[in-house]
């Protein structure tokens, strides 16, 4: 929670807190701290599943240790079997690529936590712009109109269609105070199932031309309607990168200046702090509370539109079993950032990296991507607590005391409760 | 009809157990989340232990049951084991709750993945026997003649069935009464409305809902493994269809009461069943799959389960009872 008003009496004015007692600063190195553990933990599981596997030598599981922390620079094997690491313009390229849904989704979760909800709809909301975004840019036909302009309709369909899923648990929990966790679950399955009912019924989306790619809907590039590289490709040659990293960044500043700097942004803010003085101060806070999951559906969506727009990716349509976890990493991400949208966009990035990672340990380990999962939950677990890890960090807490004397009121409300909302539980 | 009843049970067994799971951390004032992760979890162990024990030859097709009810033990032991996970970070660390469920909702499927990987090479696991002849209670199973009508209710209760089903219902029946008929189980549900209360008439609040909590991911554990063994033929892929979070659904559609829970169970349990054999049910016997005929489209069913759950939380919110104190950490000081 970035920029709320909590500075005690005592440092107010002149006396500007020193670089340790920043709030952001302690932000900023409890989620370093929870990183650096989940890593370690990340580690010890190698280490261990080694030691208690005779198919797995120490040695491989040191090539294990070593790629969880510099897979992002992993340039394969040289001539005698090991590890070679390096600049490598694809691995960074294709980081910047995965990123930019995680971005986009993490912002949706940030945005939905400022206004004390817990977004866990994204992966509905994702799925619903992604058949948005590809019903547009491939019923469309490039040759009448513009590729750019289709680009266009297919981005802001698929925001759209987020936006309107999403609202519907905010309208559930603002006008009949239904947990919006339970109402984001069931209509993340509603929508993987719906979606997968509009494309069995379309068949001319789906991909015929390829053999063996019959489950999967065409790319968009086969319409001719692709993000532009925007020169990265240049940088990065040989990656997936393309224009869509930029555009996300441009949502996050935008999502940070309308969340600190505009009245509207202000009154979610207030409403995610406490609802009832919301109310009590002329907020309208049923309206915010739908507007808020609005927005936070329309950055999935517009997550899916980028991803998919992108041109190489493809869409394997018959999803009624499986939620895209780009929309569950959505809540590391903001988790991690602190739900500021800035941060946002270096955590982002930094799980892309951990996927990376992932993949470089499956390539060239006997271990597999799912280590990388086992670490971003770790850091999620340990974000649950960060609260603490902050009050150790400033010494408010100590562990080894039997009794702690009360510390005094941590500076700022622990940054979440109002998400969970507990008392609202009951829906 | 004896195939509908049965395939209802498959589903609403583990809904029932879950659910229940979801009763005894939410009456302490814990909202477990995490169920669904518990009982990815608890499938894998089942999985894997049974795995090892057939492996190991130590029990044969004709001690299956014994193996049954050893395996389920040993689920609740681990999904116990894993809900102190939640436990540490909600009672002792004072944690957001919802954010510790859903990070061992991340974990479980996770870690299950990682290590079915590193054990099996592939991204399921299974068991080198069939589940069918080892588990399964069939007429030949009781000695009787493959051929002999057993009767209605003899073939509805005796034949292709599961142990495990009827050890559910006697351990559904024992921890309900557990919860409203014993002193423990009225200190467990004071410290969901009243914590501050029950504090101060010499409750330990903390024990209690580590009590609750530890209860509910034993139940969880074992719901996870009569997944896996009645839905996908004993074998774990690290996923169980979201059945954690349906059976949020039917606690809350219960009303956090275990009588409402039963029946809501096997409501959603006949959905699940009609989503995934509509193609193949027979209700009257004539040989006509009158659901398939009717024209409509199979996702409509698949859709079915949530979005009525839906539409009864729209109808039912303004009467649900939750737990007063679930979700909220219990602070000594706090008025």
């Amino acid at each position: 929670m970035a920029k709320r008003n909590s500075v005690s009496p005592l440092l107010q004015k002149n006396t500007r807190p020193t670089f340790f007692k920043r709030e952001g600063t302690r932000t900023v190195i409890a989620s370093l701290v929870s990183i650096a553990i989940g890593m370690a933990l990340g580690s010890i599981i190698i280490i261990l599943v080694a030691a208690f596997n005779d198919s797995i030598t120490m040695k491989s599981a040191w090539e294990g240790v070593r790629l969880v922390f510099f897979g992002i620079f992993s340039t394969g094997r040289n001539a005698l079997g090991g590890l070679t690491f390096g600049f490598n313009a694809v691995n960074i390229g294709d980081m910047l690529f995965r990123a930019t849904p995680l971005i986009l989704t993490g912002l949706s979760v940030a945005v939905a936590f400022k206004t004390g909800l817990f977004n866990i709809g994204a992966p509905g909301q994702f799925l619903m712009g992604t058949a948005a975004t590809l019903y547009v840019a491939l019923s469309i036909p490039s040759a009448k109109v513009p590729a750019a302009l289709i680009w266009l309709l297919a981005f802001l369909a698929g925001a759209v269609a987020g936006a309107l899923w999403g609202s519907i648990p905010g309208l559930l929990k603002s006008l009949l105070n239904i947990n919006e966790v339970i109402a984001c679950i069931m209509t993340n399955w509603i929508a993987a199932n719906l979606v997968t009912w509009f494309f069995d019924a379309h068949n001319e989306l789906k991909n015929a031309a390829e053999s063996g790619k019959i489950g999967y809907v065409c790319k968009t590039s086969s319409n001719g309607v692709v993000t532009s590289k925007l020169f990265l490709d240049k940088i990065f040659p040989g990656s997936q990168v393309n224009g869509g990293i930029l555009i996300a960044i441009l949502i996050a500043v935008i999502v940070f200046i309308f969340m600190s700097k505009t009245t509207f942004g202000f009154e979610l803010k207030t409403v995610g702090s406490n609802r009832y003085a919301a109310k009590y101060a002329g907020i309208n806070d049923k309206r915010d509370i739908v507007i808020s999951m609005a927005i936070a559906g329309a950055l999935a969506g517009c997550a899916a539109s980028l991803y998919y727009l992108s041109g190489n990716t493809e869409f394997y349509w018959s999803t009624y079993q499986t939620l895209p976890a780009v929309g569950f990493n959505g809540i590391p991400v903001a988790l991690l950032a602190a739900n500021n949208p800035l941060a946002v966009i270096f955590s982002g990035v930094f799980m892309s990296m951990l996927n990376i990672s992932g993949l470089q340990i499956k390539n060239l380990t006997t271990y597999n991507e799912y280590l990388t999962d086992i670490i971003i939950a770790i850091i999620v677990y340990l974000s649950a607590f960060s609260l603490l890890i902050r009050m150790l960090i400033s010494g408010q807490f100590k562990l080894f005391h039997k009794k702690p004397k009360l510390p005094p009121q941590p500076e700022e409300p622990p940054a979440l409760d109002d998400a969970a909302s507990g008392k609202e539980a009951s829906a | 009809m004896v195939f509908l009843i049965q395939q209802t049970l498959t589903y609403a067994i583990p809904l029932m157990i879950v659910a229940l799971a979801g009763v005894f951390a939410e009456r302490s004032g814990i909202i477990n989340l995490a169920l669904e992760g518990i009982m990815i979890f608890g499938a894998f162990v089942g999985v894997l232990f049974v795995k090892y024990m057939q492996e190991g030859s130590l029990f044969t097709p004709q001690s299956g049951q014994w193996l049954l009810l050893i395996t389920m033990v040993v689920c609740g032991f681990f999904g116990a084991l894993f809900s102190l996970l939640l436990s540490f970070s909600a009672v002792s660390l004072k944690a957001d709750q919802t954010i510790g469920g859903t990070a061992l909702n991340l974990l479980a499927p996770a870690l299950v993945l990682f290590l079915i990987n590193v054990l099996a090479k592939q991204n399921v696991l299974r068991i080198p026997q069939s589940s069918a002849t080892w588990f399964m209670i069939k007429k030949s199973t009781l000695g009787i003649p493959k051929d002999q009508d057993i009767g209605f209710f003899g073939e509805l209760f005796l034949n292709k069935v599961y142990l495990s089903t009827y050890v559910c219902i006697i351990l559904f029946v024992v921890l309900s009464i557990l919860l409203y008929k014993t002193r423990f189980g009225l200190r467990l549900r004071s410290c969901g409305e009243n914590p501050q209360a029950a504090d101060s008439l010499g409750i330990n609040v903390a024990k209690t809902r580590y009590a609750g909590t530890t209860i509910s991911g034993a139940l969880a554990g074992i719901g996870g493994f009569i997944y896996a063994l009645g839905a996908s033929g004993c074998s774990s892929t690290g996923e169980v269809a979201g059945f954690g979070f349906l059976a949020l659904a039917v606690m809350i559609f219960g009303n956090w009461t275990p009588g409402n829970i039963a029946f809501s169970a096997i409501l959603f349990g006949l959905f699940k069943c009609i989503a995934a054999s509509y193609a193949t049910i027979d209700l009257n016997g004539d040989g006509v799959a009158w659901l398939a005929q009717i024209g409509v489209s199979s996702h409509v069913y698949r859709l079915f389960p949530y979005l009525i759950t839906l539409i009864v939380l729209a109808f039912t919110s303004k009467k649900s009872r939750a737990p007063k104190a679930e979700g909220i950490p219990y602070d000594k000081g706090a008025r």
